[in-house]
């Protein structure tokens, strides 16, 4: 079973500010990592190999640091790495990206199965994963916590809704996104990591996947940000003040008289 | 594409700093400067630069759609087992505030079996059409089936603006509906508004967590896609009076592809189904210090028949379900009390529950980011106060004489086909 799996790198921490003199975001000193949903992709094929055997190549776009994440993913047992990097696909967004993706996942070439995380952490969208599927015309499904059963042609699945959980078979070539019920992900081996370090990660770039120009990056993207606040919170509240006793009848209280009791 | 500052005319006011929404211009000696690897040519900057019109834009041969084709605020209306999902009223009430600004009509997509009632239903929320595509392949969702008549409709009507619920169904058909259309669009968002100057679609959604609120449009693609968090917008009047037109969407030629197929579904207890429309919540954080300790959280909630909520930390840690994850990567809701214990409120769990009417918050740390959203705050441990808070709505509630809630627990599950 051959496995892509698309990773991205986020930054580690979400707490960002703006500067409001500069309007820039305040991002100094910090280090990015694996989106954490992508070590659960990573994990479910790395597992799905080891069961089924094939390869497992992980796909990320961005910038040339991105192959330190790519790296991370090879240490853990990974097979191969691509990074799509060229200035063309920057201002991407989820559109312009799973474009770009598809491209390199069709440069790839044979698989049975792509594995995204459910979403990024920075941009919290999911949309890459049914995106992609959908450039690829392969069916997928979203949220999948389980994988009962693999065959050649298909795989059932079980995946997260509102209500609970719901059991779906997907025909093979298909999408999977993953959340973090799914697995547990092992930590990288040292046998890998000196593998990982001297692996060779493949960089294409826009010409190397045959883009169409005016799909990808800023240009391909029909999403503009126009604007970007810190949001505020100003409810005037109100400390219940003496004993515990006291704060919960007055609690009490306060609720009667605002009719929710 | 692009953009200079035409230095005779710039006075260095730095309102075009201001206006950037990627900090990507500086001003030194009154003059802007705009660093283009930043840039990403939306004209938030040529729009503030109005008075002294020192900055030019130039967009090279940018597929503008013809706009004025495009026509009309769609709703896609989810539904399950023949129940209409609250978002897609929520929607509904949001969406006819749009046409109405517009001046375009408000529909609705409404897919599935045997389902003209609910096309009745929909009207009396305020839809002016409704677009009824039947099947027996429709009477589920598959993403596969959904997407070929979704998009369907689209390409053959062109609506202006399309929404979805932001729900597991929304959030794994839209992005396939907009990858096939080619346009734009936008995720969990909690606001809407129409530009005046432009009749764009302004699109705020929490970015980062939750930690900033980005605005976003779709300028030159139609139609403008956003799916929408539920419980931000306000459930429609239903008025039995109002009228609208059924069509039904005759997709027979076609055979519909289905490379997925739904085996079977698994409710969870009515306990943790409910939270989402739950009226009162209780929601158990770190603070709470072990997993043993979460009973004091149901024991409230049971007396006072609320649900039970829990911020990321303590689903992380094992303590509950997902399903009961309340914030930014788990269920939004907007109930009449929220009571937050041992919850210490990171933006993200703030962004799941900022709007409830009421919200009570019970933490030992008095500087903790949760009493910022409380309207009544208790600094204290919540091992202690909240058994004596459950104690307490006992006895009210025997004072009142109001009957003690059950507590219905089911695991049912439907299987479909195998």
């Amino acid at each position: 079973m051959n496995i892509i799996v698309c990773v991205k790198q986020v930054p580690d921490t979400l707490e960002v500010n703006i500067n409001t003199k500069t309007n820039t975001l305040i991002r100094e000193g910090v280090d990015s990592v694996i989106n954490p949903f992508d070590l659960y992709a990573v994990e479910e094929a790395l597992r799905l190999k080891e069961q089924y055997g094939g390869m497992v190549t992980v796909l990320s776009m961005g910038p040339p640091q991105v192959v330190d994440t790519l790296r991370q993913a090879l240490s853990l047992g990974a097979d191969n790495a691509v990074l799509l990097s060229d200035i063309g696909f920057s201002g991407a967004d989820t559109l312009a990206t799973s474009y770009t993706l598809a491209r390199a996942v069709k440069k790839i070439g044979h698989f049975d199965l792509v594995i995204c995380g459910r979403q990024a952490v920075d941009g919290d969208t999911a949309h890459v994963g049914p995106s992609l599927a959908e450039r690829l015309d392969i069916p997928h499904i979203s949220c999948v916590i389980k994988i009962h059963e693999v065959t050649e042609e298909y795989m059932v699945t079980v995946r997260l809704t509102e209500e609970g959980t719901e059991k779906v078979k997907l025909s093979l070539p298909g999408l999977i996104t993953v959340c973090k019920e799914i697995n547990e992900p092992r930590f990288p081996s040292l046998k890998w990591k000196i593998n990982a370090a001297r692996s060779e990660i493949e960089v294409w770039s826009a010409q190397d996947i045959s883009a169409d120009e005016n799909k990808i990056g800023l240009k391909g993207s029909p999403t503009r940000v126009i604007k970007m606040t810190t949001p505020q919170h100003n409810r005037q509240g109100q400390v219940l003040e003496g004993s515990t006793q006291e704060q919960v009848t007055d609690l009490i209280t306060k609720l009667r008289q605002a009719e929710v009791l | 594409m692009s953009i200079r500052v035409i230095a005779e005319k710039c006075t260095g006011c730095k309102l075009c700093v201001a206006a950037c929404p990627l900090g990507a211009i500086t001003v030194t000696k009154k003059l802007a400067r705009i660093d283009i690897a930043k840039c990403n040519f939306c004209g938030a900057c040529v729009d503030a630069c109005k008075k002294f019109t020192a900055i030019e834009l130039i967009r090279d041969n940018v597929q503008t759609v013809d706009k004025s084709r495009y026509r009309g605020v769609w709703v896609f209306a989810e539904q399950k087992e023949g129940r209409i999902a609250n978002v897609t009223l929520e929607l509904l009430g949001e969406g006819r505030n749009l046409a109405d600004k517009l001046g375009e009509p408000l529909c609705v997509m409404l897919l599935g079996n045997q389902l003209g009632r609910l096309a009745r239903q929909l009207i009396c929320f305020g839809a002016d059409k409704v677009y009824l595509a039947e099947s027996y392949q429709l009477e589920v969702f598959i993403e596969d089936t959904y997407t070929q008549v979704i998009t369907g409709l689209i390409k053959e009507h062109k609506p202006n603006i399309v929404l979805l619920g932001a729900t597991a169904i929304g959030r794994s058909l839209a992005p396939r509906v907009a990858s096939r259309l080619e346009t734009g669009l936008t995720a969990d968002c909690t606001g809407l508004e129409i530009d005046p100057a432009t009749g764009n679609l302004l699109q705020t959604r929490p970015a980062f967590g939750g930690n900033l609120m980005a605005t976003i449009i779709c300028p030159n693609h139609r139609p403008q896609m956003a799916s929408v968090r539920p419980k931000v917008f306000n459930r429609p009047q239903r008025d039995e009076l109002r009228i609208g037109r059924i069509v039904r969407y005759d997709y027979k030629d076609h055979i519909l592809t289905q490379r997925a197929q739904l085996l079977a579904v698994v409710k969870e207890s009515a306990k943790t189904a409910g939270i989402a429309e739950a009226e009162i919540i209780v929601a158990g954080g770190l603070g709470l210090g072990d997993a043993g300790n979460f009973e004091i959280i149901e024991d409230l909630a049971q007396a006072l028949g609320g649900g039970v909520g829990a911020s990321r930390g303590a689903v992380d840690a094992g303590w509950i379900s997902y399903a009961h994850q309340i914030g930014q990567t788990g269920k939004t809701v907007r109930p009449k009390l929220y009571i937050a214990c041992g919850v210490s409120g990171a933006i993200q769990h703030l962004v799941g529950m900022q709007s409830s009417e009421i919200i009570v918050a019970i933490n030992k740390d008095p500087k903790a980011p949760i009493f910022t959203v409380a309207d009544y705050s208790i600094v204290g441990d919540a091992l202690e106060v909240v058994p004596a808070l459950t104690e307490e709505i006992k006895k009210v509630r025997i004072e009142n004489k109001e009957p003690v809630v059950s507590d219905s627990e089911q695991e049912s599950e439907l299987v479909l086909s195998s």
